[in-house]
């Protein structure tokens, strides 16, 4: 029975890095998320029903969900062109670029979510250009936009970035000599082979604008309804003390994220399975 | 289709990559350009496959003047080293390839190109892999694959860049009597790259002999082998003994101050002097590989090793034992030096 899992390696410990593996796993992630369930039952189903279909959480899942799916889309495609030159050329001060690309990462959220409420507020210096047109960004959900996407870009260069290294430089060359024209040797050949990693990256920073908080409450105006994003909805409730509340709405947003990141692993599942290996 | 190559120059940087390169490629020949590493020969290949661009020269194909076209107009296969085939299409996908990406009026119809693979699968005898994904395949019949994919698009020039570097010597050995055997089939003008002379003596109708972004000798394989025009073709393409004229070889002594180069083969050893010109010296080593005996020998005031190789049957007939003194006189060698110019002396 215990030998069903096992198999031979020349590194020993299996039983001990498998059983320490689902203990640390269970104390970071899994005990915090039981306790997230057991407090929402203590609402009861209708409890739970009520808060699942209040129409103000509803809008703020909607903000939260498609200003993320927004910035992940935005990053996925320049994120791509990012990794892209930094992979491809060489020129100077391209180690600067390629540590700044890390930055998004280090600075605390909220310093980012001050700095860009500023840049793009009407009278700021990026906002006046938009204002001028008519477009408002900051305070509006245009603005939560472009804080998720300063806040995912480094998931999808990173993630991209060595497998675009990897793809060798004799494969476009194989491909040029057979007569494919440019786009046909990034569709056909350099695409497929780092479209993986593009997945994997853009599911991050997916999944990471979904959660995101710090920055995001300072541009957004937190107009209920409009610009109001679930995870303040949470804090709300914490500040009124309705933990049981907050719980709830975490809950459901636990579930959709795990339902899309699913989603989205399955699909990658499925086009590796036509491809390579 | 045969290729003219004139005056090719090419930079990396302050590195001379190709040095004033000058080269015709008949119609229908295969041709090797054989060199150590950073000789220049995979630039001058990949100039003329048009993934490189030369600085100054000109290259024609047939007549034409090709230095315009990029690498996807020049109509030109090439086989990679590494194989660089397309991870994430199966074998079939990969050799249907060229076939798929032309222009939608060129292309043929999805029967047809289906033919075609399969007819390019038989060629290179691999028709059974046709759904496999190049992971699964070993390395020799990867680059049969890679081959199939590169004749797919029916070029004029078949271009190889080590195809056999990374491959085991068995499999390199088998597959390049199957080059030779698919290019007397197809008689594309092929130009294939290699270090390894063997391979190149065997696989060419001519072998190029480059170095230092030189070239060194253009000629058959057995012109190469038994007339190398240069020192440096001389060590290059089998093994071969130096003797310099002050110290110990007396029978170079008309040339002045000079080098005698002297093949394994080429030398005779006697236990009594052949004449007074013959060579005292003592056996060091005395090894039998195969149908070959290998003796090396160090004359009598020096510690430098003279390579000789004898038959098995003249090794039986007089054989030898570290320690021997005997005496050795070429049977012929050639001489380089200041002043000389190289000519082949039968002593």
């Amino acid at each position: 029975m215990s030998h069903a899992f096992r198999s031979h390696s020349v590194l020993p410990g299996f039983n001990l890095a498998l059983g320490f593996t689902l203990l640390y796993l269970s104390l970071i992630v899994l005990v915090p998320l039981s306790a997230l369930f057991f407090k929402t039952a203590t609402l009861g189903w209708s409890g739970f029903f009520d808060v699942a279909t209040n129409d103000r959480v509803l809008a703020s899942l909607r903000v939260t969900f498609l200003t993320s799916l927004a910035a992940a889309v935005i990053n996925a495609f320049f994120g791509l062109i990012v990794a892209w030159v930094l992979v491809r050329y060489s020129f100077p001060g391209k180690r600067i670029l390629d540590a700044l690309v890390d930055l998004p990462f280090a600075l605390p959220t909220a310093v980012a979510g001050i700095t860009l409420a500023t840049l793009y507020a009407p009278h700021g210096w990026i906002g006046q250009y938009f204002a001028e047109q008519g477009i408002k960004v900051a305070y509006t959900p245009l603005g939560i936009i472009v804080a998720l996407t300063f806040i995912g870009l480094p998931f999808v260069v990173r993630t991209v970035q060595p497998v675009l290294e990897d793809v060798e430089a004799g494969v476009e060359e194989a491909a040029a000599s057979l007569g494919a024209g440019r786009w046909d040797v990034f569709r056909r050949v350099i695409f497929p082979a780092i479209y993986p990693a593009l997945l994997t990256g853009f599911s991050l920073a997916f999944a990471r604008a979904i959660g995101e908080y710090g920055s995001v409450i300072f541009i957004a105006g937190n107009m209920p309804y409009i610009s109001e994003i679930a995870p303040l909805l949470i804090v709300a409730k914490l500040e009124q003390y309705d933990y049981a509340g907050a719980t709830a709405i975490a809950v459901i947003m636990l579930l959709i994220s795990f339902a899309l990141l699913l989603g989205i692993n399955a699909l990658q599942w499925w086009t590796s399975r036509r491809g390579v290996r | 289709m045969s290729i003219t190559i004139e005056n090719i120059n090419k930079h990396f940087g302050t590195y001379k990559a190709l040095d004033n390169i000058n080269l015709e490629v008949n119609s229908g020949e295969l041709i090797a350009l054989l060199g150590p590493s950073g000789c220049g020969k995979t630039s001058l290949l990949r100039i003329i496959g048009g993934l490189e661009l030369a600085d100054s020269g000109k290259l024609l194909f047939h007549g034409e003047d090709v230095e315009a076209r990029d690498a996807r107009e020049r109509n030109v296969g090439f086989v990679f080293q590494h194989y660089a085939l397309f991870r994430h299409m199966t074998v079939f996908e990969n050799v249907a390839f060229g076939l798929r990406v032309k222009p939608k009026k060129e292309r043929h119809p999805d029967a047809e190109i289906k033919r075609r693979v399969h007819e390019l699968l038989n060629l290179v005898q691999l028709d059974w892999l046709a759904n496999r994904y190049p992971s699964q395949l070993s390395g020799g019949q990867r680059q049969r694959i890679a081959l199939a994919r590169a004749l797919a698009v029916e070029p004029k020039i078949l271009l190889l860049d080590e195809p056999f570097g990374a491959l085991d010597a068995q499999v390199r050995k088998e597959l390049r009597r199957w080059l030779r055997r698919l290019h007397d089939e197809l008689h594309i003008t092929s130009i294939f790259v290699t270090h390894d002379q063997e391979e190149a003596l065997e696989v060419a109708d001519r072998v190029v002999v480059m170095n230092r972004g030189k070239i060194e000798q253009i000629g058959t394989p057995d012109e190469v082998y038994a007339a190398p025009a240069t020192p440096f073709v001389y060590q290059f393409i089998g093994n071969v003994n130096l003797f310099h004229s002050r110290d110990h070889a007396p029978w170079t002594q008309q040339h002045g101050d000079a080098v005698a180069y002297v093949r394994p083969h080429d030398i005779d050893i006697s236990r009594t002097p052949q004449d007074d010109t013959a060579l005292p010296v003592e056996v060091k080593l005395v090894r039998a590989i195969g149908s070959i005996v290998r003796v090396e020998v160090a004359a009598d005031n020096s510690c430098e090793l003279i390579e000789i190789e004898l038959s098995r049957e003249r090794f039986d007939v007089a054989p030898l034992v570290n320690g021997d003194h005997v005496f050795i006189r070429p049977r012929q060698f050639r001489v380089f030096g200041e002043g000389v110019k190289s000519e082949l002396s039968a002593a």
